[in-house]
């Protein structure tokens, strides 16, 4: 297998890191959505920890975003 | 026409080109395209709040939305940092509106002129790394103001045990000094996925509508033009939620700096 090929099959497989983050944001929001239907007078002030959550999970996909640019792209 | 189209580089729309060249002292400080979107959301920016300032007894629309959005940042500096939060409301909103804009300004279809096309300025890691350290700034300088050298204090949560001492600060070091670097890599890496992305699905499009076979417009640009609006929306969403999220980590690192845990 020459580097190239290598390169581009790093880049698909970094893939799956932003399929897993995917997973991961869908999680964030599923759980607030459980968590504010049971106590929806709560929901509200929790909406800053929801996003900080969101963003943090959301911060790690995109690191696979970048790995597969950079394969693609600078490597 | 297949085979000249060719394929659309979607890395292109990135590019910094030079309008006026400009050379001071050995430095290449051009007007480029980058400058020009920063003036124009400046400008955008400078409208909307002079709209918006008129300081009526019944406010119209427009300085409801001033007031609107002066209004949220207020509130999440209050909620967050406390009553000592109102100092910092100018720079929150500052770095707020700003991102606000320039994520939407590169959406803005100004690609139906020919030959103009819309830059995003918060795609490039040199923009976003100067807001961070904006933001990280003001963390250290307040610190070290309030706090003078019991600003370290930040390193060990209360109630540490001893035995956890040489590990809980290195730790909370880390974390202290990632925080530029996931701030400005956050936006950067949102703003230049989504535009990729829309460019891709563009490139589809086009690139099915040059195609020589009759079924492929139907069958691949149709379905990629109608996932486009979709992604669209989605990148719009984007932007207003990666300007949220830099103002609200902004203000939560500054309520690290006032109040020291």
């Amino acid at each position: 297998m020459d580097a190239e090929a290598a390169q581009m099959i790093g880049a698909g497989l970094a893939a799956i890191g932003a399929g897993i983050a995917a997973g991961g944001v869908g999680n964030v929001f599923s759980s607030f959505l459980q968590g504010a239907l049971r106590n929806p007078a709560a929901a509200d002030s929790q909406q800053g920890r929801l996003f900080i959550g969101f963003a943090a999970v959301e911060l790690l996909g995109l690191l696979a975003f970048v790995i597969a640019m950079i394969l693609i792209f600078v490597a | 026409m297949a085979g000249e189209s060719g394929k659309i580089d979607p890395m292109y729309q990135f590019k910094i080109e030079p309008l006026a060249q400009l050379n001071l002292a050995g430095y290449d400080v051009s007007f480029t395209n980058s400058s020009l979107f920063m003036v124009l959301v400046l400008g955008a920016l400078w409208v909307f709040m002079a709209g918006g300032m008129k300081r009526e007894m019944v406010p119209g629309r427009w300085q409801m939305a001033v007031e609107g959005v002066t209004g949220f940042i207020n509130n999440m500096l209050t909620a967050n940092v406390g009553p000592e939060g109102k100092k910092y409301v100018p720079l929150v909103f500052s770095l707020f509106m700003f991102i606000l804009m320039a994520n939407f300004m590169g959406m803005m279809p100004f690609g139906i002129v020919p030959g103009v096309h819309p830059f995003t300025i918060t795609s490039h890691l040199t923009v976003t790394a100067v807001l961070a350290l904006f933001s990280f700034g003001t963390v250290l300088v307040v610190g070290f103001w309030r706090h003078g050298l019991h600003f370290f204090s930040l390193f060990v949560p209360q109630g540490t045990p001893l035995a956890l001492m040489w590990l809980i600060p290195v730790i909370e070091l880390f974390s202290f000094m990632i925080r530029p670097f996931s701030l400005a890599l956050r936006l950067f890496v949102a703003m230049t996925a989504g535009h990729i992305l829309m460019k891709v699905l563009a490139g589809f499009v086009i690139n099915g509508l040059n195609a020589e076979a009759a079924w492929v417009p139907l069958i691949v640009s149709f379905p990629a033009f109608i996932l486009m609006i979709g992604i669209t929306l989605l990148e719009l969403l984007v932007c207003a939620i990666q300007a949220y999220v830099f103002a609200l980590l902004t203000s939560l690192y500054i309520n690290d700096a006032v109040n020291l845990h």
